[in-house]
């Protein structure tokens, strides 16, 4: 998987009341949903992140409570994938289970600038800044949870293994 | 057989191995699964869409639909529906509503559902409350909660373990609450992500199982997987007359492995509230001087027990809540709300000017009964305290333990309980 696209970029610990305000959980239809992501922090970004743009964001992105519909918030508003120095726990899970791509660099989440265009080669984990002419190496995804996006997801490896 | 914790313990025995070791990925049987009415609709379309038919056991798959209930609104009616008609097409034991439903992680400990020695998984942060009973727990996604329904077990990786060992004696108006917060305050929101948090020493051995399970509850809030104190007589005491299952005692091996030992010192820890807009932005109550407030909550999955409202109920006891206060209290689940009906705390509170919600989540997440106006500010014995969570996104919210939000009501402004309880 490769993408290509403008980062957004937000700062630390960005929880997921701010991905999608749950005051908007009483819905779980992605439409919906990705007209209110990240509302809290930046309320224009919904109405003009593009479909491929890549979401940068400092220390323990998706921090807060276990909705899947933050992933989703950000899958459906066209996010091509969310690049963290590191994610909380169950954001991370979420997304390998729902297939949203994320990937932990330390370097790309400091030197990326709004607007800047990014490359990513989700099985490299390789990072290019094209605007700035940067290159990164993200942390390697454990085998196992490579296998699952391989697999498509959670329940398309269950039903793999025969399990439903 | 290298040593163990609590943690691996419970996780070798799920995974039938023999023993386990931090950053293994395991399969493990689950013996709860839980999903509210945000969650688990995602779940049961999943579970759907895959094709399954049957729940892996309905005894063990449990639905609350406590957040938005009773039913706010019609997109929230339309949620609830769908647990409750999967609830009766699968034919679920543990599936609650109207006058039975509680907030979960009160209500699943209560009547026995969780016992210690489990796993259990929920589609809830905060399942990790379960951890105060000796069991692993720990919050995961609506994905997750649709392969259970259907598998029974799950992915996990065995998280290293954090011991924060507790010496010294609790002061008086201290509780579990602040323990947590002080921790938080410590580490950071993601100063233990990935890990499990064990609880350990004197103090904790003496603690409530209430207080215990506040201390449990908000171990997301530092970024971990799960909490966990090693069950003893007063956890035996709490569960013997509820299991609705065997349970099983596990502690740690006196020489296992942790990535990191804390201490803390009790005498030196008083009652703390977390600041906006993060649990870790900790302080004395002291430190803060005249934060005056529109609105009190005591309730939710933190401080929503019988022993939060006594507290409560203490120091309002023939006192009344500031004007232009809404003090609103929200007993947790239905038992606890007839037991403070039976003490006489609805007096003491209705005297005091509060409002009293039948239980729910509400405004703990800015769902409803409740919800902050843009400017206001709130103090409340809930666990978040993120940009917007009890409601406009420049509204606030000040966490802290039922006797400082009480003398908060009182006072109109942050107060310690010694400000309105003579010594
Ligand atoms: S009371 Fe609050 S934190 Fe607890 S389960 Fe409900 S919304 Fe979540």
């Amino acid at each position: 998987m490769r993408f290509k696209g403008k980062a957004w970029k937000f700062g630390s610990d960005i929880d997921t009341d701010r991905i999608i305000p749950a005051r908007y959980l009483n819905t779980s239809d992605p439409k919906e949903l990705a007209k209110h992501c990240m509302e809290d922090e930046d309320a224009s970004f919904a109405s003009k992140v593009e479909a491929g743009d890549i979401i940068v964001a400092q220390k323990n992105f998706g921090c807060g409570s276990s909705r899947e519909h933050a992933p989703i918030a950000i899958k459906a508003c066209g996010v091509a994938c969310v690049i963290a120095k590191s994610f909380a726990r169950i954001f991370y899970r979420n997304s390998f289970n729902m297939g949203l791509p994320i990937l932990e660099s330390d370097e790309a989440a400091d030197s990326t600038d709004p607007g800047d265009v990014l490359e990513v080669d989700m099985d490299t984990g390789e990072i290019v800044n094209a605007t700035k002419n940067l290159h990164f190496k993200a942390r390697p995804v454990p085998p196992f949870m490579q296998e699952l996006i391989n697999a498509g997801g959670l329940m398309e490896s269950i039903k793999k293994r025969g399990m439903v | 057989m290298r040593p163990m914790t609590i943690t691996e313990k419970i996780l070798a025995r799920h995974a039938g191995v023999k023993e386990v070791a931090p950053g293994e990925l395991i399969n493990a049987k689950v013996d709860i699964a839980l999903g509210n009415d945000i969650t688990a609709p995602i779940a049961i379309f999943e579970f759907k869409k895959s094709g399954a038919k049957k729940v892996f056991n309905r005894n063990k798959v449990v639905l609350v639909p406590d957040h938005f209930t009773p039913n706010k609104d019609i997109k929230s009616a339309n949620q609830c529906r769908i647990l409750h008609d999967f609830a009766i097409e699968q034919k679920l034991t543990h599936y609650y509503e109207g006058g039975e439903v509680g907030v979960e992680h009160a209500l699943l400990p209560e009547k026995g559902i969780v016992v210690p020695g489990d796993l259990v998984i929920g589609a809830d942060s905060h399942t990790c409350t379960y951890g105060a009973l000796g069991a692993f727990s720990t919050g995961v996604g609506s994905t997750d909660l649709a392969a259970v329904m259907i598998t029974g077990e799950l992915w996990f990786k065995v998280p290293e373990s954090i011991k924060f060992a507790f010496t010294g004696k609790l002061g008086k108006w201290v509780s579990g609450k602040d323990l947590i917060l002080q921790i938080i305050g410590d580490i950071g929101v993601d100063g233990a992500l990935y890990k499990a948090m064990e609880f350990t020493g004197r103090p904790i051995e003496s603690l409530s199982m209430d207080s215990r399970m506040s201390m449990c509850n908000m171990a997301i809030e530092a970024g971990a997987k799960s909490g966990i104190i090693a069950p003893d007589k007063i956890t035996k005491a709490y569960v013997e007359k509820r299991a609705e299952r065997p349970y099983k005692f596990y502690s740690s091996d006196e020489d296992a492995a942790y990535s990191e030992v804390k201490e803390y010192d009790c005498d030196r820890i008083e009652p703390k509230v977390a600041c906006p807009h993060l649990p870790e932005n900790t302080k004395n109550v002291g430190e803060l001087k005249n934060i005056t407030i529109d609105q009190v909550v005591i309730g939710s999955c933190t401080n929503g027990r019988i022993e939060d409202l006594a507290v409560a109920a203490k120091i309002l006891r023939g006192k009344k809540a500031a004007k232009y206060v809404r003090l609103i209290i929200i007993p947790a689940t239905p038992y606890i709300y007839n037991e403070a009906m039976k003490k006489g705390y609805f007096d003491i509170f209705l005297k005091a000017g509060a409002v009293i919600s039948p239980p729910t989540c509400g405004p703990c997440l800015g769902g409803h009964m409740g919800v902050l106006a843009a400017g206001e500010r709130a103090v409340s014995t809930t666990n978040r305290n993120f940009v917007g969570r009890m409601g406009d996104v420049k509204s606030e919210v000040y966490l802290a333990n039922p006797a400082v939000a009480a003398a908060s009501a009182i006072k109109g402004r942050i107060a310690h309980p010694d400000e309105v309880m003579k010594r």
